[in-house]
């Protein structure tokens, strides 16, 4: 299995290289984001006022991360499901969000945007939380911190392991992934 | 009648949702190891080496696996010879949850109002399931049941005549509309039979086994195992990326019906599968 270095925030050409079922392992800098901070975010723009962070090339993880134990950079931080993300996707997209991390299928709204805007939609692995929580060295609270485990954090990550699940062209190795191991009866 | 004060209970559960958080079921990982071996997709490989390095820092750091350590389901069979004393059963199960999640570090997930939402801080209420049994002892099954494969779950009532095609046409379909939502490999609950709500429950229920364990039925260890392979041929594989490893395993649990209906029911886990029980 080859694995390719990823380094955050993107470029255009960061994402037009990969493809759907890639493999990848991300360094820089991330930002986490799900359900009540993605309302928040889009009731902003709706409302034509400017948000807590510049999305401009950045990537967000969906996760709300287990408390820290003394001593820890962050809490067990696995993803969360994204589809509860898709109405409000697009929209982050449009204004020049690169990428989101998360588990589980899109919307093929969420997958046009991706297409018109040339974003990504990786995949970590769902459960592994405690792994995943190793690469991040540093956490910091950027936004909404009355949202606990949901509010807007910024993360330094090294080596984050990743899947590319939907490319800008279209790709989707969850559709692709199936068919090829699937056995019909 | 033996006495059981419920300060112990409280401890009990406090102990065991710390355990079922931090420490992946050694049946769970033989069955990972097991798949490791069979999974003819690199990728998904990868993933079920990924979850077994999980489980080893959750263990030795006594870090919750996963992020979501769930809504705390709580199973106590209460022998009828036993006394409760120095407070409220309910109450006392709750502060033992409460302990847990505060003092074990895990993620409060639960929101005191479905539509208001807002989280009431401590991962409380649980769901407690009672049943009173002979004996004087207490047995305390705790579950904590993460958000993304409880809403991949699904409950049908079937007509009669769709018979054990239906039940199985159904369980396949509603493993295939999950996908990669659930966080395969994942293992499925099944329940048939009994009322709408009784189905739910024995579903759930089938999910405490130990993984892989047959029916003790061969006619439903039989479906258990079919049920298995259809599900294995879909293709969805570790996290949906594509393979073989859907679900680690199918556990049946069945009830009586009534003559007019076939209820059924899928309760998914994610392949975590958490729960541990202590006897008190």
């Amino acid at each position: 299995m080859t694995v390719k270095a990823l380094k955050a925030p993107l470029t255009d050409e960061d994402v037009l290289q990969l493809r759907a079922g890639d493999n990848v392992l991300i360094s820089g800098v991330i930002y986490t984001g799900r359900d009540a901070a993605h309302k928040k975010l889009v009731d902003l723009l709706e409302a034509g006022k400017p948000l807590p962070v510049d999305l401009r090339g950045q990537m967000i993880y969906y996760v709300g991360p287990a408390p820290a134990k003394p001593g820890k950079v962050i809490g067990s931080a696995g993803p969360t499901t994204s589809g509860r993300m898709d109405a409000y996707t697009p929209a982050l997209l449009a204004l020049g969000l690169k990428a989101c991390i998360g588990k589980g299928s899109r919307s093929q709204e969420v997958k046009d945007a991706l297409v018109r805007c040339k974003g990504l939609y990786l995949a970590a692995t769902g459960g592994a939380a405690a792994l995943l929580a190793k690469t991040v060295s540093k956490a910091e609270v950027v936004a909404y911190p009355e949202l606990g485990a949901e509010a807007i954090y910024r993360l330094e990550v090294a080596d984050f392991p990743a899947t590319v699940v939907n490319d800008a062209f279209g790709g989707d190795v969850y559709e692709a992934g199936r068919r090829q191991y699937c056995i019909a009866e | 009648m033996r006495e059981i004060k419920v300060a112990e209970i409280s401890k009990a559960v406090f102990m065991l949702f710390l355990d079922a958080n931090y420490d992946l079921g050694e049946d769970v990982l033989a069955s990972l190891q097991a798949a490791l071996q069979v999974e003819p997709s690199p990728t998904g490989r990868n993933v079920l080496e990924q979850l077994i390095v999980n489980a080893e820092i959750a263990r030795d750091e006594q870090v919750p696996m996963c992020q979501d350590t769930g809504y705390a389901v709580v199973f106590a069979e209460l022998g009828q010879d036993v006394r409760v004393v120095g407070g409220d059963f309910y109450a006392a199960v709750n502060e033992g949850v409460r302990q847990a999640y505060i003092d074990g570090f895990l993620r409060k997930s639960i929101v005191a109002d479905p539509l208001n939402r807002v989280n009431t801080g401590d991962n409380t209420p649980a769901v407690i399931h009672v049943e009173i049994v002979p004996g004087d002892k207490i047995r305390l099954i705790v579950a904590p049941k993460g958000g993304g494969s409880e809403n991949m779950s699904a409950v049908r009532m079937l007509k009669p005549a769709d018979g054990a095609k239906g039940v199985m046409d159904f369980v396949v379909d509603t493993v295939s509309r999950a996908g990669s939502n659930p966080c395969p490999p994942v293992v499925v609950g099944v329940g048939i039979g009994g009322t709408m709500e009784k189905v739910a429950l024995i579903a759930k229920k089938a999910l405490l086994r130990k993984l892989g364990e047959p029916h003790p039925d061969s006619f439903y260890a039989g479906m258990e195992r079919d049920l298995l392979e259809k599900i294995n041929k879909l293709g969805i594989g570790p996290q949906g990326y594509g393979g073989r490893t859907t679900a680690l395993a199918v556990h049946i649990e069945t009830y009586p019906a009534h003559i007019a209906s076939l209820p059924a029911a899928v309760n998914i886990n994610c392949h975590a599968s958490r729960h541990k029980e202590r006897v008190l």
